[in-house]
């Protein structure tokens, strides 16, 4: 991609986790950058969820350190991440279904008026154009989130990501519980996300998809990041045997090798 | 579509309003007492006390709790509005320190539940043990009565047709739906019972909204306290006994989800309304008071699984 960004804008460096007795991160780096996808991959236990965790605030490191557009974070909290940019689209969206589309994608930054008082009129309006610009077709912008289609509440998590001011866009299984019409609408939407200039970071357990839609893979395996690799270098059955541990690859710049 | 949308939310405000409406219509026909405004004032009076604790109740609910308390805590905080009438500090000093007394209970109450993660059915049971063993040291176990003309005015004064109690109920209503439907408190009530992981992952304080919300609770417990003690002039120390379960009943009937998430003080208001009319037209039908507790428990337990049903549609 020719708009992709010279200077990473988030760099992860020798950050560790451990639960109890279980090294769920160990000394991890990773860097993303605005205006590609990049897909982390790894098998259930590899580490995936711990790092995004980490990087969406929900979980303290142990180690390490965080640097996002130059600043360099210990830690973060969910809203030092967000006020960072990095937004982060889970994979059950963290949505509340009985509110409806416009309280959702303005949960947690609602626009006030008198203080305390809600500026529906503004939320509604703005989530509307909002909407449209990512090309998300809503039926009815005042209908619970609870009754929208899969692909439709993807749409609305992306929009709450992207309002909150996210540069770098994370998607945890974005497609886990989707339809084919709307994994396609979806992969169609963070596609172009990143050709708008986001950075999209994406954990998928489906090759056909990491390949379809990603610029660089990342490959994880028992807490560590085992390669970094170009999609277009190498083919899927490569990166199943970094996943499963079966070879290693060494002509990557981010390759570490423990010992 | 947008009518179709809106129709079914307020499905449960719109039959709850049909069977009130029917309720009126029955009881107008079967007895020549009940259609008087002088009837209807004596309904509204008598479920103030509840109206007020339902609204409460609305929000903790709302957001996914449960507040088994407040029916003792107002107990509690009239007990010490009257203690301290009797040690002379003054109605104005002693009714606030009886509100300060119900805000600490509604304080312990939300951040137990919200810091500590505790259950709030066990916590609030908990608390519910504190205020009556409190309200029973406090008095020695006996009413404490006889106040001043000024105290007694928030309970049996009048003010143009209607009373104090009547008015705090109203306003306290017409505050409730402003708060639930124009606020953010309100909105983040409902985020907290619908998704509250949702909520707190956008960089919400969740714990502090959620405290702040059994305290709303305690200071309307406390309201009621101020209008029981007035109302009998004597402060009995088991006064609000069971009357949480009241409010839990108008809550639900009102078409909250029990689950949070969902909930309407408008409903609330109906369905509190709605029991106060059923059991004044069960009184006048000479109906005997033990079986209408048997009748308000089923239609209770008609309502819980009617709402239980609706939200696993959803």
């Amino acid at each position: 991609m020719s708009h992709v960004s010279v200077q990473p804008f988030l760099q992860v460096r020798g950050i560790e986790k451990r639960y109890g007795n279980i090294e769920a991160l160990k000394a991890i780096d990773l860097d993303a950058y605005t205006g590609e996808v990049l897909a982390i991959v790894g098998d259930n236990g590899a580490g995936k969820s711990t790092i995004i965790k980490i990087l969406s605030g929900a979980v303290t490191p142990d180690r390490g350190e965080i640097i996002i557009a130059g600043h360099k974070y210990s830690k973060l909290k969910p809203k030092t991440a967000l006020a960072a940019g990095i937004s982060t689209v889970y994979q059950d969206l963290a949505l509340v279904d009985s509110l409806d589309i416009a309280n959702n994608i303005f949960l947690g930054r609602e626009h006030r008026k008198y203080f305390f008082c809600l500026d529906d009129k503004r939320m509604q309006q703005e989530a509307l154009s909002l909407l449209e610009q990512l090309g998300i077709q809503i039926p009815f912008l005042h209908s619970a989130v609870g009754y929208l289609s899969g692909g439709q509440r993807q749409g609305v998590a992306v929009a709450r990501a992207i309002h909150q001011g996210g540069r770098l866009l994370i998607f945890d299984e974005p497609t886990a519980a989707m339809g084919l019409k709307e994994t396609v609408a979806v992969l169609k939407l963070i596609r172009g996300l990143a050709e708008e200039g986001f950075g999209v970071i994406v954990i998928s357990h489906n090759m056909e998809q990491v390949f379809n839609i990603s610029d660089r893979i990342c490959v994880m395996r028992q807490g560590e990041v085992v390669a970094c690799v170009k999609t277009r270098e190498v083919n899927p059955q490569d990166v199943v045997a970094m996943i499963t541990g079966a070879i290693d690859l060494d002509d990557t710049s981010n390759f570490r090798s423990k010992n | 579509m947008t009518v179709r949308i809106r129709l079914q939310r307020l499905f449960p405000q719109l039959l709850l309003t049909g069977v009130l409406l029917s309720l009126i219509l029955i009881l107008s026909l079967s007895s020549e007492y009940f259609l008087s405004w002088e009837n209807f004032r004596n309904i509204l009076d008598q479920s103030s006390v509840y109206i007020l604790l339902a609204v409460g109740m609305t929000f903790v609910i709302a957001s996914g709790g449960i507040d088994l308390s407040v029916g003792n805590v107002a107990a509690f905080s009239g007990v010490v509005m009257a203690v301290a009438m009797k040690a002379d500090i003054g109605v104005f000093s002693a009714i606030l320190l009886g509100y300060l007394a119900a805000f600490l209970f509604g304080l312990v109450n939300g951040l137990v539940v919200s810091y500590i993660k505790v259950n709030p059915f066990i916590t609030t049971l908990a608390s519910m043990s504190i205020a009556r063993g409190l309200a029973l040291i406090l008095t020695g176990g006996v009413s404490i009565y006889g106040f001043s003309a000024s105290f007694k005015f928030w309970g049996t004064g009048s003010i143009g047709p209607l009373n104090p109690p009547i008015l705090f109920s109203f306003i306290l209503v017409i505050l409730g739906i402003f708060l639930m439907s124009y606020t953010l408190w309100g909105k983040y009530s409902l985020a907290l019972g619908g998704n509250g992981e949702a909520l707190r992952r956008t960089g919400v304080n969740v714990n502090y909204y959620r405290t702040s919300i059994y305290c709303f609770s305690a200071l309307c417990a406390a309201t009621a306290g101020l209008i029981m003690t007035a109302r009998l002039n004597s402060a009995a120390p088991l006064a609000g006994a069971t009357y949480e379960m009241d409010a839990i009943a108008a809550v639900i009937l009102g078409g909250a989800s029990m689950k949070g998430g969902r909930a309407s003080i408008l409903g609330t208001f109906i369905a509190r309304l709605t029991l106060g009319v059923l059991r004044n037209g069960l009184t006048m039908m000479t109906v005997p008071t033990y079986y209408q507790q048997l009748f308000t428990g089923m239609i209770i337990l008609v309502a819980v699984v009617v709402s239980e049903l609706r939200s696993r549609e959803e």
